[in-house]
């Protein structure tokens, strides 16, 4: 499994979404159960940590095709 | 709440400031009260049938208007609402008026339409879905348009995750189709961007020309990112409307399309959060319920109770073997004492000693059998429990004698 630091907001999220449908199949062994639970908590941190410090960034691409930070 | 009149003019005041669509708004209706002040302000009315509003225009935008209104002129006139707090009005301050008359546009617009639609460039299957967490938005607008500071707006407060890159580009006037397909363009060859916003604030009809180009609509159809259009107003329809994946009626509603809301995702996290919890929870439930009556099987099935079971078993079977070999000793103690008993009393000795005697001749030692056989001389020995008697027989008689003479 990735490094939980290193993921996108959305590939947390999506990650956070099958872990939950693995859970609530319920065929899973109790140390399977728990690793995916500790995971599962892990990445509804991280997102929650993305959402708290997200703060729109906004560029503008020249004419030429450059992306400059815009204000 | 408690307020002053100001206190809540105001608030209203705010109220009306902080809506979208009235600050970029275009109103048609009739001129009338029209009043020029000497301050160069113009001061009217716009009605129809039902309803009136109160408008002015200030000094500023009155210089820049060639078109001079008179009382009973039908007019589209745009710009905000706001509140006149003195006297308690709301009122339309115009920032330009033009007089309506537009039937040439529109019969243009109408076989442009045509003409797309019958090449199948609205076709609903035509129309891509919009990703649900876009992380770069690509916006084509003018950068000094308030189409621009309202999508920012939206952004910041919904979906701050999200990289906006702006295309800039005219939004209005003869330069303005050319420009707004090269900044399209620019932006599906140069960046990967999720989805593009094409936006512009409100507007007269032919300030919103551009977006009834030709080339406009068809670089929209042919872009390779997916396009929300945010054009005008809610009433306003533009051909790339039509031609977009999506079509929002403001450019603030174009920026919300195309994002989930931040506060929503904070809920679906914190959700998700307790489904995990829940789902963990439940599964270590049933996993101990498992446990449990794997056990109380284990229970049944152990040997340890099959052995206590066996083991009883034989006690019992040893408890009774044990009753049935005593009591069946005790059988045959019993009837070896009663046969003992019966073969002492059967015993010579014992029926000599209870006074019989065993008469022998003495001579050949045979038994008397007999009374006949004896003869008065014969020798004869008288066997007693403790001991013998020698005699001699002196007389016999038979019992039929003897019972004669006994009774």
């Amino acid at each position: 499994m990735s490094n939980i630091d290193a993921l996108s907001f959305e590939a947390a999220y999506a990650e956070l979404e099958k872990i939950i449908d693995q859970l609530e199949s319920g065929d899973l062994t109790l140390e399977e159960s728990v690793t995916l639970f500790e995971r599962g908590r892990k990445l509804s941190d991280h997102c929650q940590a993305l959402l708290d410090k997200a703060e729109l960034r906004v560029s503008q691409i020249t004419e030429s095709g450059d992306v400059q930070p815009l204000g | 709440m408690n307020y002053t009149v100001t206190e809540l003019t105001e608030h209203i005041r705010q109220m009306f400031q902080e809506n979208y669509w009235l600050q970029d708004v275009t109103v048609r209706g009739e001129i009338s009260n029209l009043k020029r002040a000497a301050s160069g302000h113009w001061y009217f009315t716009l009605k129809d049938e039902q309803a009136q509003l109160r408008a002015a225009m200030w000094r500023s935008s009155v210089n820049l208007q060639n078109y001079i209104p008179e009382n009973g002129a039908m007019v589209e006139a745009h710009g905000y609402i706001d509140l006149y707090a003195a006297r308690g009005e709301y009122q339309l301050i115009a920032d330009r008026i033009r007089p309506l008359g537009i039937g040439d546009l529109y019969a243009e617009f109408e076989r442009l339409k045509a003409k797309l639609a019958a090449e199948g460039l609205f076709d609903q299957a035509r129309k891509r879905p919009i990703p649900y967490f876009p992380v770069r938005i690509g916006v084509v607008t003018s950068p000094d348009a308030a189409a621009f500071r309202d999508v920012q707006n939206v952004l910041r407060r919904r979906f701050p995750l999200a990289e906006l890159i702006l295309s800039p580009c005219a939004v209005q006037g003869d330069a303005a189709p050319a420009q707004i397909v090269a900044a399209l363009e620019r932006l599906s060859r140069f960046v990967g961007v999720d989805v593009v916003l094409l936006v512009r604030g409100g507007g007269s009809i032919e300030d919103l020309w551009a977006f009834n180009d030709e080339s406009v609509a068809r670089a929209v159809a042919d872009c390779r990112i997916p396009v929300i259009t945010g054009v005008g107003h809610e009433t306003d329809f533009t051909m790339v409307d039509f031609v977009a994946d999506m079509r929002a009626p403001t450019p603030s509603a174009a920026a919300e399309q195309a994002t989930p809301n931040i506060d929503d995702l904070a809920v679906a996290i914190s959700n998700m959060r307790d489904s995990i919890t829940l789902a963990t929870q439940s599964r270590i439930e049933s996993l101990r319920s498992e446990l449990e009556s794997a056990q109380r099987g284990l229970r049944h099935l152990s040997p340890v109770r099959t052995i206590a079971t066996l083991r009883q078993r034989i006690d019992d079977w040893n408890a009774r073997l044990e009753r049935e070999q005593h009591a069946r000793i005790r059988t045959l103690r019993e009837r070896l004492a009663s046969r003992t008993a019966a073969l002492h009393a059967a015993s010579p000795q014992a029926i000599l000693a209870r006074g019989y005697s065993i008469v022998t001749f003495t001579d050949s030692g045979e038994r008397v059998k007999s009374a006949a056989e004896a003869h008065a001389g014969d020798g004869i020995t008288v066997r007693l429990h403790d001991g013998d008697l020698k005699a001699r027989v002196e007389d016999w008689e038979t019992h039929e004698q003897y019972r004669r003479t006994l009774f």
